[in-house]
This record gives structure tokens, sequence and C-alpha cells, in this order.
């Protein structure tokens, strides 16, 4: 599978990290997300069936699937949620069972919840996340990720009183504040106006450290195909397509995946 | 990894914030606890004679409850906006996220306590303010926090969580409301240090115990 990313990988892999003591990406990780195997189960339910995946880094996959397809049970394994009843997952070139703290050092997840706490201010949220994962310069880079996501005048207003787009842009400065490699994103675009979700695309490429290395899950075939380089169709538990976007036409992608998932799109 | 005390420090502030926002658990840990002071003073009408028997009861009776209404509340704050999902990205040792929420529980119940033991004086004049009864209140509370917030960690996640909370943790922490309900009738009634000792004993154990094996499940209880 060839990806625009493998240029910048390199560099990508590269960063250095050491200020805040933060643990690296492994340098010699081919691969940023690798998994082989991957079956979840919760209780007779299978979720996830022997589902092989795996992503270059600044590669950019945006992940399809109906509703109940497992996508958000793949993101919840790969960011060390849920543990995965069989199969092996490597993530930023680490074992999730060995070494589950240094992938989460080089993850940020975005999903349909804002993970924010509605009591505390924007600031608030933002300093306890940025404590928790120990940053250093923490003022400058809540200064820097709000910029960015167009939240700086709202940095001291409680989440509560903000509108539901306003909390999945906070939510999305949260997630890059510690600046990911690798962002995890279930289904980020929903809440977002058009503005927010130009900033959306604009961050999930571009890193203080590189390019990003980004896994997206989405039913919204028109914008996934819009952002991603790479697309994958989730069904039956496993990725039953995956191919480079430049290879895909988009009228004949939506008759593969009505095909593979039995929906009309 | 980010290090294990800067963790719970984190945690532990950042519930106090929350709480000094809403006073959500205080406030109601506190109604319910005077409530249960005042009815039951009225009902026993206690005498002078009556009262180191039947006090140290009363007063254990609403520690308890009020403290399993302010643990069912130490998880709901994470369960909300999907903020246990955010904690659980951290990389952050899960002992420290335990010990944070944990201490972050002590403190609510033990100013709850402090704002509690005066009107318990009050109504069953008596003076509460003897180290030895002090002591069995700081550690019967530790071994409180300890179990209770991992029985609210596993409760947060089913619907009846007010009531699966209570059913798991009641029958656990009844050796410590045992030994602190002794050990408190003996320090209200002037007994001596060395028939509290065992008692003592008894609490410190199950407090070690709880902090012990609550850190080491805690992990296993959140993770899917």
């Amino acid at each position: 599978m060839a990806t625009d990313g493998e240029d910048t990988g390199g560099r990508q892999r590269g960063r250095s990290c050491q200020a805040e003591g933060m643990v690296e990406a492994d340098a010699n990780a081919p691969l940023a997300i690798e998994v082989k195997g991957l079956t979840k189960t919760y209780g007779p339910q299978v979720v996830l069936r022997d589902l092989d995946l795996d992503l270059a880094w600044g590669g950019f996959l945006i992940v399809f699937g109906p509703n109940g397809s497992g996508k958000t049970t793949l993101i919840k394994v790969l960011a060390t949620i849920s543990r995965p009843t069989r199969g092996e997952v490597r993530v930023a070139g680490f074992d999730m069972k060995s070494n589950p703290g240094a992938i989460r050092r080089n993850i940020g997840l975005v999903t349909h919840q804002p993970l924010l706490y509605d009591d505390l201010t924007a600031l608030e949220n933002l300093k306890f996340h940025g404590r928790m994962f120990g940053l250093t310069n923490l003022e400058e880079r809540i200064e820097k990720a709000a910029d960015l996501m167009g939240v700086s005048s709202y940095l001291g207003r409680k989440v509560s009183i903000l509108s539901h787009g306003m909390q999945k842009r906070l939510s999305l400065a949260r997630a890059v504040l510690h600046d990911p490699p690798i962002l995890l994103l279930d289904e980020p675009e929903t809440g977002l106006d058009q503005e927010a979700l130009e900033m959306l695309g604009q961050m999930m490429v571009s890193g203080d450290r590189g390019r990003r290395t980004v896994l997206m899950a989405t039913h919204s075939l028109e914008k996934g195909l819009a952002l991603g380089n790479q697309v994958a169709i989730l069904a039956g538990g496993k990725i039953a397509y995956h191919e480079d976007r430049a290879l895909v036409d988009e009228a004949m992608f939506k008759d593969t995946y009505g095909h593979f998932t039995g929906i009309a799109s | 990894m980010t290090g294990f005390w800067p963790t719970v420090a984190a945690v532990v502030w950042k519930d106090i914030q929350a709480e000094l926002r809403t006073k959500d658990i205080v406030i109601s840990v506190l109604a319910f606890a005077l409530l249960s002071l005042i009815i039951f003073n009225f009902a026993l009408r206690p005498s002078p004679q009556l009262t180191p028997v039947v006090a140290p009861g009363v007063l254990w009776v609403a520690f308890t409850f009020a403290g399993v209404l302010g643990l069912t509340r130490t998880f709901v704050l994470e369960k909300e906006q999907g903020n246990l999902i955010g904690l659980l990205l951290t990389p952050t040792s899960r002992e420290a996220l335990y010990v944070g929420k944990m201490l972050g529980s002590l403190f609510f119940m033990l100013v709850a306590e402090a704002v509690l033991l005066p009107v318990f004086a009050v109504l069953f004049n008596i003076s509460p303010f003897q180290p030895g009864l002090l002591l069995i209140i700081l550690m019967a509370t530790l071994g409180f926090a300890a179990i209770g917030t991992l029985f609210s960690a596993m409760a947060v996640n089913t619907r009846s969580r007010e009531i699966v909370l209570p059913m798991l943790f009641l029958p656990i922490v009844v050796p410590i409301i045992i030994g602190a309900v002794v050990a408190s009738g003996t320090a209200l009634d002037g007994g001596p240090w060395s028939d509290m000792v065992r008692w003592f004993q008894l609490i410190a154990v199950f407090d070690v115990l709880a902090l012990v094996f609550s850190a080491f499940a805690f992990e296993h209880v959140l993770q899917e």
C-alpha cells in the first residue's frame, strides 16, 4: 500500500520530545498502526473478527462502516481503552499488552463525546489534560491549541455553557495539546461547522513535529472521501476493503460500500 | 510516564475544583447526615445514661450512609461526557488515578464529617473532640474511601448504580463499621486506649488490605 506519508515518516519518527520526558514513537517501527488477527467480543457478541490492518506513518486512513460495524470498538482498542480478546496490536511501534502507556503518549483521540468536564472552564480542562501528560510550557501549548481551534476567547467559560460545536472544537484542542503523532478520530465531523471542519483537516495533517498519522472512522462517505488518502470498509467485523484514495472513484466506491455493507449509499 | 504524585495532585485538584462549583457531593451528604442525626436524636431522646450506648451507633449510621451517598457521586463526574475515557487515555499509572480519586473522596467525606461532628456533639450533649475518637474517624473513613472508590468505579457502568454500590460496599465494610462503633463507644465513654487498640489494629489491617487490593484491581475494573 503506497501512502504519501512515507516520505515524512522519518521526520515524524525522529522527532525529539525529550524535553517533556515523553516516550517517542519507536524509530524502528515501520508502521504507525499494525493489527494482526484482532478479535474483540462482548460476551457472546463478536464485534471484531480476526481483523488485520496496517497503516504507514503519515497515512490518513478513513474507515467507513455502518452503525454497529465495530468502528468505535476498533478505535477503542487502538486507544488502549478496550482490551483485545485475541490478536496483536502495535501502535507507534509499541505493543498494546506490554507498553500501553507509551501508546497513550503517542495518540490523540476524538470521539462522539467531548471528554471534557462540564463544571470546569475550558482552560481548566486543558490544564488538567496537560498536567496528566506532564507537559512543559503548558500555557504556551494551550494558547497555541486554542488558537488553532478558534476557542481562545472561550477559555474562561465553563464547558457546560459552551455550544456543542464549541465543545467539539475544545475537544479537538485537547486531543492535540500533547502534539501526538497519531490521531484516532471517531466521527469527529459530528457537530462541527464548515469553518471548524477546515480547521480539523488542517490540524489532522500537521503537528509541530511533522505530519500526523490519522485513522478516522465515519459513516459519511462524502466527508471521508474528501479528507483521507486511504479508504477502508469495516464490515462483518473485518476490514473488507482497503485501497489508496487516489485509486478510488467516488461513484464506484459508493457501490463497493453498498456491496460490503448491504446498505445503499 | 507522568509522575505518580503529580498525577494524584492533578486528579484531586480537578475533583475539588468541580465540587467547589457544584457542591453536589458535600451538600447532599450533609443534608442526609444532618437529617439522620436529628431524627435519631428525637426518636431516641437519649438520657445521659443511654447516650454512650446509642451515640456511637447513631454517629456511624450517619457517616456510613452519607459516605455511600458521596461515593455514588465519585465517578458520576467521570462518566458524564465520557471523561472516564479521557482519564484512561492519559499515560499515567492506574494506581495514581485510583489514589487521586480515593483521596478526593476521602477529602469530601472528612469535610462532611468535620461539619457533622459538632452538630452530633450538641444534639447528644457529649464532647467528641477526643484524640481516640478523631483517630477512629480518620482511619475508618480512609477504609471507606479506599474500598468505596473501587466499588464506585464498578457501579458507575451499571444502570442502577445507586443500588449496586451499597449492595457491594456495605457487606465488605462491615468489619470497619463494627470496629468503629465499638471503639467510638469506648472513646466517648472515656475508656482506656488499651481497650481500643485491637479495634485500631482491625481497622488498620482493613485499610491496608483495601488500599492494596483496590489499587491493583482498579485498572481491571475500568478497562473493557
